[in-house]
């Protein structure tokens, strides 16, 4: 009867039950030991849980950048900051909408991202028009001006807002959590999976399905072909850069959900993303979703074993480990098409 | 309506080419090369590897620079337009070596020639299709994984899209089997029939190219040294005139 | 003929260099110690200690130049090297400190004895002789990048892919050195210093003569990368930087050129983090901080990459703005302007100061035959990828 209760407390009843006649002692170890492995059951399902929802936050950050860099080729060190951007803009529109208009403040992160879209994105065009495009060619020099934005663009929300935490608020229906079996999952981490997906999706979709996606492809694959073809390259390339901005502005309306919200938060994202992406295997999409969530979950099983920093350590470790083993990462394009 | 958008319409469009001049670096590809293109006609353009005949086509569409001369096209000076501007106004381009989009779909492929067109043209004509029907056949495949044949054939249909007033080929037969060099001249012929579109072949295949062109200029360094047209056309001195 | 100019008129720039700095590493500590105090001539300790970092950070600047100027690999980790090194001196210097320690501990380090360890870790033994610590110096970062290098380019890791991963591997460090149990003092890092060889850490002479040290260091790196870049080894990396396939397929072993230079160049940083841990009297794992390997980059950029000169002095003159700034009423924009020194320098000046001096200068001195070889060849580079758009 206890055994059914299969949890912690039941755990702890059955130990300390001290003398007992020996059937009981019996039946109570074997309650033990049934109770002892589904216990590790469920905290199995807590970890991948967890991965999962680390997973989501990795992909969320690194999907802007599978565009920049995986698509475009463009090594864009301030995607972090155009994350940073992305939260900020969810704190503006919350604080006017705290001030003016209360009653609306559930509905206040479906304003902020498109709002974040349209700020990063239009910042991510402002930039490529400004810096990267005289930099094509040129991967190194093109890693260390945009590192130079960072620096920019982070002392510039450094001196517009302070230098210390903001506070964004959760709207009612992410704040809370429910219970599944013995696990507790939050209502902000299941939608930020569920957004995460989301926007894989439309992404995924964008690509494939529309004439805008078209041309990104091809572009990325022949630049001067696909001008003969009547393709806009330099209109193609400022809307790409902003479209890989414009969803880690998104990003960044999620992670202000979970993440404090200072001029820091993108370096904190910066190395992780790069990590999946490059795992994943540039230049494909499905790599980077099957790379994130690789890296949250392996993450989260190695951080009870590890401890929460020395996981990290042996998560870096190994991917640059596996970086030696498959330069091209996990799912590196095959195929005649390639060595073409 | 519906049956002329799936068409392969052209234009009257004549290209006239003055005195054009291209450099790379210190070392001069183009001197003085004039030539015409009329609609219903196909221009060959002859010569040795290294002559300058790509360089040509390539100054044609934009991607290599001028120093001097003038590219007129449709009665407009495009000397100054970018590559994808002169696309637009209707140059569809078959590049040595193809350049199909290795990543995109044989259908995506074709698909990229929709830029230049109005929203209710956006559709692959159906002779893309009878004249290469193997296309048709392969629409799901990814470009890179045809063979050359294929490929070349695509990268003739993918220009096709386009509704091209003028149409650069080069070397269309370079490298591919006789029964689809073949089809690709059966198609060239269909085209220059229509009597709207000009076309430029640039070839080294002779035989390929008496068969079908109107008028040819025979290059050597960088300059055209002769030429003629069909009426008087000797394959003879024109294959004298390239061994020299 | 025409390489006989070009050798000569770099052998005066490079002994102008190294006359320079040995004026430098000279007359600074004798106008610090001889000169009364006030003296209008008189160096100030501080100044010494100053310029010492900046000499420091210039020998970092040529060792990230050896290998991203004249070999094409940018490593945005060398600050782990350097970071290495200074641990490695720290380690010495902790030991020295003995019982003097507020705990008055004779073995253990005042933050083992806060931890409760009752005993020293195995990696601190040996660290209380001077010349083993020296030799940890250099031997801990060659080993690092030895094996770093020997992974990555046998499976030819390379451009941004090499950067991301030397940039992973010091942030991994950087996470690293901040446990405490790592056992290297965790977030406050290795501090308060006494001794080195005796002499005290603070003592002017002690000061000066490290700055000596320094400036002495620096040459010596200096003539060694001299001495590589202008030999035929210089000329393969050269090669390996401009054409990496093509060079390998002439059949030079492209993996193992680059795998010594990337070692000789992390020993060089280790040297350089050695000097500069006694002359700021602090090592703590903000060293590792992946921004830092990137500023030293930038000091390179600055400079002009591919001229060794160049790099020094991009990072005396890159930090000398540092310090300059960030003293001021101007602290607050000063990531502002470093921002903006990444963009411009990358966009206006590719070739740095040095670099663009050079080709501005050669063709007027000799008739425009002796242009910038490596200049010359980043330039074709530049028209081809513009030539690809």
């Amino acid at each position: 009867m206890v055994k059914a209760r299969g949890d912690q407390e039941a755990l702890a009843l059955l130990t300390g039950l001290g003398d007992q006649p020996p059937l009981v002692t019996k039946a109570a170890a074997s309650a033990v030991s049934s109770i002892q492995s589904n216990l590790a059951m469920w905290s199995m399902v807590q970890n991948a849980w967890y991965g999962l929802s680390l997973g989501s936050v990795l992909l969320l950050a690194a999907i802007g950048l599978a565009i920049t860099f995986g698509v475009m080729g463009v090594i864009n060190m301030a995607h972090g900051e155009m994350v940073m951007l992305g939260a900020y803009t969810t704190f503006v529109v919350q604080e006017v909408i705290r001030t003016r208009y209360p009653a609306l403040f559930d509905y206040s992160l479906l304003i902020a991202v498109p709002l974040a879209f349209l700020v990063a994105g239009f910042i991510g065009v402002l930039i490529e028009r400004t810096i990267i495009r005289f930099l094509y060619g040129r991967p190194l020099e093109t890693l260390l001006a945009t590192w130079g934005l960072s620096l920019v663009l982070q002392q510039a929300v450094r001196t517009a807002f302070g230098p210390t935490n903001r506070e964004v608020g959760n709207p009612s229906w992410m704040s809370g959590a429910f219970e599944l079996g013995q696990i507790t999952i939050t209502y902000n981490r299941l939608w930020i999976l569920c957004f995460t997906l989301a926007v894989f999706a439309i992404l995924l979709a964008m690509l494939r399905y529309t004439a805008l996606g078209l041309e990104m492809r091809a572009v990325t694959q022949n630049r001067r072909m696909a001008a003969s073809m009547g393709i806009a390259t330099s209109r193609v390339d400022a809307l790409t850069f902003g479209l890989g901005s414009g969803i880690a502005g998104i990003a960044g309306v999620a992670l202000s959900q979970i993440d404090n919200v200072s001029p820091n938060l993108g370096q904190s994202y910066i190395i992780d993303s790069f990590m999946v992406v490059v795992f994943g295997g540039v230049g494909n999409l499905w790599g980077t979703l099957v790379g994130a969530f690789t890296l949250g979950i392996a993450n989260k099983f190695l951080e009870p074993v590890a401890g929460a920093v020395l996981g990290k350590i042996a998560i870096l470790v190994l991917i640059i480990l596996f970086i030696q083993k498959r330069p091209r990462g996990l799912f590196a394009l095959k195929g005649r098409a390639v060595e073409a | 309506m519906s049956g002329w958008s799936k068409c392969i319409w052209g234009a009257r469009a004549m290209l006239k080419i003055d005195n054009i001049n291209l450099y790379y670096g210190a070392a001069q590809a183009l001197r003085g090369v004039s030539l015409t293109a009329e609609p219903g006609k196909v221009t060959c353009v002859l010569g040795r590897n290294g002559v300058g005949k790509t360089s040509l086509l390539r100054a044609m569409v934009g991607q290599y620079p001028i120093a001097s001369g003038a590219i007129n096209f449709d009665g407009k000076d495009i000397t100054a337009l970018k590559p994808y501007e002169r696309a637009r106004r209707g140059i569809g381009f078959v590049p040595q070596g193809r350049e199909i989009f290795p990543l995109l779909t044989v259908e995506e492929n074709l698909k990229t020639g929709f830029g230049p067109l109005k929203r209710e043209d956006r559709n692959i004509p159906n002779d893309v299709f009878s004249l290469f029907p193997v296309l048709e056949t392969m629409l799901g495949r990814r470009g890179g994984d045809l063979s050359g044949g294929q490929q070349q054939q695509l990268a003739i249909g993918r220009a096709l899209v386009m509704r091209p007033k003028l149409l650069l080929l080069d070397e269309p037969t370079e490298g591919i089997q006789p029964s689809i060099i073949k089809d690709i001249g059966r198609a060239i012929s269909y085209l220059r029939n229509l009597g709207n579109i000009a076309i430029v072949l640039v070839e080294q295949y002779l035989d390929f190219a008496c068969e079908l062109g109107d008028s040819f200029a025979v290059m050597d360094r960088g300059a055209v040294k002769y030429a003629c047209d069909r009426a008087n056309l000797d394959p003879a001195e024109i294959s004298r005139q390239m061994a020299l | 003929m025409t390489p006989h100019i070009l050798t000569r008129s770099l052998d005066r720039a490079a002994t102008a260099f190294v006359l320079l700095v040995a004026a430098v590493g000279v007359l600074i500590p004798l106008s610090n110690l001889l000169l009364p105090q006030g003296s209008m001539f008189q160096v100030p300790t501080y100044l010494v200690a100053l310029w010492g970092k900046y000499v420091c950070y210039a020998i970092l600047a040529l060792s990230i130049d050896l290998i991203w100027g004249y070999c094409g690999i940018l490593s945005l980790g060398h600050g782990a090297f350097f970071a290495l090194g200074g641990y490695a001196m720290g380690m010495y210097l902790m030991r020295q400190i003995g019982s003097r320690g507020v705990y008055g501990n004779p073995i253990l380090p005042d933050f083992m004895v806060f931890l409760n360890w009752d005993k020293l870790p195995w990696y601190w033994y040996g660290f209380d002789k001077f010349a083993f610590a020296a030799l940890m110096v250099l031997v801990v970062p060659g080993l690092l990048a030895f094996c770093f290098g020997w992974l990555a380019f046998r499976s030819r890791v390379t451009g941004v892919y090499l950067s991301i991963i030397t940039q992973a591997m010091t942030y991994a460090l950087l996470l690293a050195f901040f446990r405490n149990d790592f056992g290297f003092g965790g977030n406050n890092g290795l501090t308060d210093f006494k001794d080195i060889l005796g002499f005290n850490v603070q003592a002017e002479g002690t000061r000066a003569a490290l700055f000596l040290l320094s400036c002495l260091a620096l040459i010596i790196a200096f003539l060694i990368c001299r001495a590589i870049v202008s030999s035929k080894l210089g000329k393969v990396l050269i090669a390996v930087r401009d054409a990496e396939s093509r060079t390998r397929f002439l059949g030079y072993r492209v993996e193992s050129y680059k795998l010594f230079v990337f070692t000789l160049s992390a020993c060089m940083a280790g040297v350089a983090g050695a000097l500069y841990v006694p002359q700021v009297g602090i090592i703590n794992p903000s060293e590792f901080a992946p921004a830092n390997s990137i500023e030293a980059v930038i000091w390179v950029a600055v400079g002009g990459r591919g001229t060794l000169i160049g790099a020094a002095l991009g990072a005396v003159v890159v930090n000398y703005a540092k310090t300059f700034f960030t003293s001021g009423p101007l602290a607050p924009y000063w990531l502002f302007m470093l921002g903006a020194l990444f963009i411009l320098v990358t966009l206006l000046l590719p070739k740095g100061i040095v670099g663009t001096f050079n080709s501005w200068w050669e063709p007027r001195r000799s008739t425009g035959i002796a242009a910038d070889e490596a200049s010359a060849a980043r330039e074709d580079g530049i028209s081809a990828a513009k030539m690809a758009e």
